[in-house]
C-alpha cells in the first residue's frame, strides 16, 4: 500500500498497517470510547441498579424523593434502575445482529467476486431483491406474526443488514482477485475456503471495518426503534426504546423518564457512526479516494 | 500474465453484446421492471403467508370468547377459511388488485374505507416533508460543497454525522421535550387530527413531525449533494470555466448545478422510499392518524385485514420509489 502523507503529528513510531491508522485516528478513537462506554453502562447497569426495574415503588410520576434517585416512571417504577437495566438486552442483540449480517453479507459479497460468473449474477440479483424489501416493515409483519421473540427480532435485523453488506464487500474484492497472490493461490488448487480466508479477507479489513461500525449503529437504531413501536423487549422488562414510549405522555411531568433512556441510544448509535465516518476517512485518505 | 485460465479473467473477455444503446437501455429497464414485479409478487406472497401464521383464531377473535364451536365453524365458512391455502390466496390476490381489501376485524367496517383518510393523511405528510426536503437539500449541499473544508462545511458534517447516527424517535422526541412540553411550550406535543379533516387545516400539528422528517431526509440528500458537487467543482470544465473568468454565481448556477442534480435525483427517490418506511415511527411518535400508526394500532389489535393492507400498501409504495431510483440511475449512466 502506498502511503500518501506522512504520519501528521506525535513522535512515536509511525503506525505500521491501514488497520493501525484507522485505530489511531481522533475520529474513531473517540468514537471507539463513546460505544465502549456506552456498552459497559449497559452490561454492568444491571448489576448497579439500586431497585428491581419492575417494582412499582412509588406514585406514577413521582417526584425524586424517598430512595429514587430520578423519580418514578408512568408506573411509578424507578427510573434510575429502569435505566441501568435497559441497555443490555439491546447491547447484546445488536451485537449478534451485526455479527451475523455481517458474517452472511461479507460471505455472499466475497463468494460473488470469487466465483464470478453465473453465481455472481444470481448472488446479486438476490441481493438487490433483498434491498428492496422495506426492513422495518418486514420486520413489524414477522414480529406481528409470531409474537416478539428475541432470537427473531435480530435474524430479521441481521437479514436487514445482509444485503448491503454484500454489495460493498462484492465491490472491495473484485480487484483484489486480480492481485498477483490470490491469482497464484487459485492456480497451486489452494482450495476455495483457504483462498478467501487466508488471501482475499485480509485484504479488504478496511472496508469491513467501516462496514461493521456502519452496522453496528444501524442494529442499534432498527432494535431500538422497534422496542418504540412496542415490537420488541415487552413489558414489565425494561429497554430505553420501550422507555421512551412508555413515558412520553408524562414528558411534561418526568422529563427525564425519556430524555436519558433517548440519549443513552443516540450516545451508542453516534459513537458506532464516528468510528465508521472518520475509518472510511482514514481509508481515503490512504488511498486517494474521496471521503 | 501467465494465469489467463482462471474464472474471473474468462469471464472479462465474453464478448461484446451486439445492440444499440437505446436497445440495450430498453433492455436492462425491462429486466428491472419484470423483477421489480417478481419481487412483488414475493411480497404478497410473504405477507399472506406470515399473517396466515399469525397467534389466535381469526374466528375466535371476531366472535369473542363465548362463541360456541359451531359458530366458530360457521363463521370459518364465511370467511372461506377452511379453502385450501393456495384458494384462500388466489382469492385474497383478485380481491387487493381490484381495491377489495376485506372488512376489518376490530371495527367490521370495509378496511378500504378506513385506510383512505389515513392515506391521505400520511401522503400529505409525506408530500409536504418531500417538497420541503429537495430544495433545502440542494441549497445545503451547495453550501457545503462552496465552503469545502471551511468551518461552514465542518459543522455541517458534524451535524450530519449526529443526525444520522440518531434514531428517528429519538429525535422526535427530543424535539417534543424541546418545542412542546419541557423548555418552550409553543407547539402541540401530539399531531392530532379529528376525523374529516384535512391535516392543513391544523398547521400547527404538523410543524413538529415535518421538522424531524425534514431535517432526517435533508441531512441524508444534502450530503450526496455536496459530494456531487464537489465532483463537478473539481472537474476540468469547471476549472476551464473560471480560468476563462466567469463568475462564480455563473458557474455555480449554469454549469455545475445541472450536472451536480443528475446523481441526486434517484437518490430523492430512494430518500422518498425510506420516509414512507420511516413514517410508522414519526406517525406512531406524534400519533399522527396515518397509514404507520394505523399499522401499530393494528398488530396490537391481530387485525388480520388491516395488516394486510398496509403492509402491502407500504411495502409496493417502497418498492416503486426505490424501483425508480433504479430505473432513473440507469439512465443517468447511460448519458
Amino acid at each position: 500500500m502506498i502511503r500518501t502523507r506522512p504520519k501528521e503529528q506525535g513522535d512515536q513510531a509511525p503506525p505500521r498497517t491501514l488497520t493501525h491508522r484507522v485505530l489511531t485516528a481522533r475520529q474513531t478513537r473517540l468514537g471507539l470510547i463513546m460505544m465502549l462506554v456506552m456498552i459497559v453502562f449497559a452490561l454492568a447497569g444491571p448489576f448497579f441498579a439500586p431497585h428491581s426495574p419492575t417494582a412499582v415503588l412509588a406514585k406514577p410520576y413521582a417526584d425524586p424523593g424517598d430512595g429514587l434517585v430520578l423519580g418514578a416512571d408512568s408506573l411509578g417504577r424507578d427510573i434510575l434502575s429502569r435505566i441501568l437495566s435497559g441497555g443490555a438486552n439491546l447491547t447484546w442483540m445488536a451485537f449478534a445482529a451485526t455479527f451475523i449480517g455481517v458474517t452472511l453479507g461479507t460471505t455472499i459479497g466475497l463468494v460473488a467476486a470469487f466465483k464470478g460468473g453465473i453465481v455472481e449474477a444470481l448472488l446479486m440479483r438476490l441481493v438487490d431483491i433483498m434491498l428492496t424489501f422495506p426492513t422495518i416493515i418486514m420486520a413489524i409483519l414477522f414480529i406481528s406474526m409470531v409474537g416478539p421473540s428475541r432470537v427473531i427480532l435480530v435474524v430479521l435485523v441481521a437479514i436487514g443488514l445482509t444485503p448491503g453488506m454484500a454489495r460493498v464487500m462484492r465491490g472491495a474484492a473484485r480487484p483484489v482477485m486480480r492481485r498477483e497472490h490470490v491469482m497464484w493461490a487459485r492456480t497451486i488448487g489452494l482450495s476455495s475456503r483457504h483462498i478467501l480466508m487466508r488471501e482475499v479477507l485480509p485484504s479488504v479489513t478496511s472496508p469491513l471495518m467501516v462496514e461493521i461500525g456502519l452496522r453496528l449503529m444501524w442494529s442499534v437504531v432498527g432494535l431500538a426503534s422497534l422496542s418504540f413501536l412496542g415490537f420488541g423487549v415487552q413489558p414489565p422488562a425494561s429497554d430505553w426504546g420501550l422507555m421512551v414510549s412508555e413515558n412520553k405522555d408524562g414528558l411534561a411531568i418526568q422529563p427525564l423518564a425519556v430524555i436519558i433512556p433517548a440519549v443513552c441510544v443516540a450516545l451508542f448509535t453516534i459513537g458506532g457512526n464516528l468510528f465508521a465516518e472518520g475509518a472510511a476517512r482514514v481509508i481515503g485518505r490512504t488511498e486517494g479516494t474521496r471521503s | 500474465m501467465a494465469i489467463e485460465t482462471t474464472t474471473a479473467i474468462a469471464v472479462k473477455a465474453a464478448p461484446p453484446r451486439r445492440r444499440s444503446r437505446k436497445a440495450t437501455l430498453a433492455w436492462q429497464i425491462g429486466v428491472r421492471v419484470l423483477m421489480g414485479l417478481v419481487t412483488l409478487w414475493c411480497i404478497s406472497v410473504i405477507v399472506f403467508v406470515a399473517t396466515q401464521a399469525m397467534p389466535g383464531d381469526v374466528a375466535k377473535i371476531i366472535l369473542g370468547p363465548s362463541a360456541t364451536s359451531e359458530q366458530v365453524a360457521q363463521m370459518n365458512e364465511n370467511l372461506g377459511l377452511n379453502q385450501p391455502l393456495i384458494s384462500q390466496y388466489w382469492d385474497w390476490l383478485s380481491n387487493v388488485l381490484t381495491g377489495n381489501m376485506g372488512d376489518s376485524l376490530v371495527s367490521g367496517q370495509p378496511v378500504s374505507e378506513l385506510l383512505s383518510e389515513r392515506i391521505f393523511n400520511s401522503a400529505t405528510l409525506t408530500v409536504i416533508a418531500m417538497v420541503l426536503i429537495l430544495p433545502l437539500s440542494l441549497l445545503v449541499g451547495l453550501i457545503a460543497a462552496v465552503f469545502r473544508d471551511k468551518f461552514v462545511d465542518r459543522s455541517y458534517l458534524g451535524a450530519s454525522l449526529v443526525v444520522t447516527a440518531t434514531p428517528d424517535f429519538v429525535l422526535g422526541s427530543l424535539v417534543i421535550a424541546l418545542f412542546g412540553t419541557v423548555v418552550f411550550k409553543v407547539l402541540p406535543p401530539v399531531s392530532l387530527i379529528p376525523p374529516g379533516e384535512a391535516p392543513w387545516e391544523h398547521p400547527r400539528q404538523l410543524i413538529m413531525p415535518l421538522a424531524v422528517m425534514t431535517v432526517v431526509g435533508v441531512t441524508y440528500l444534502s450530503r450526496l449533494v455536496r459530494v456531487s458537487f464537489i465532483d463537478v467543482l473539481e472537474s476540468e470544465y469547471v476549472q476551464l470555466a473560471t480560468i476563462k473568468g466567469l463568475s462564480t454565481r455563473r458557474i455555480l448556477f449554469r454549469h455545475a448545478l445541472p450536472n451536480a442534480l443528475a446523481p441526486s435525483i434517484p437518490a430523492a427517490s430512494i430518500m422518498a422510499a425510506y420516509t414512507i418506511a420511516g413514517s410508522v415511527v414519526i406517525e406512531y411518535l406524534f400519533a399522527y392518524p396515518g397509514i404507520g400508526s394505523a399499522l401499530v394500532d393494528s398488530v396490537a389489535g391481530h387485525d388480520l385485514p388491516m395488516i394486510q393492507a398496509i403492509i402491502m400498501l407500504m411495502a409496493t409504495a417502497f418498492f416503486c420509489f426505490n424501483q425508480l431510483a433504479d430505473v432513473l440511475g440507469t439512465l443517468n449512466k447511460s448519458r
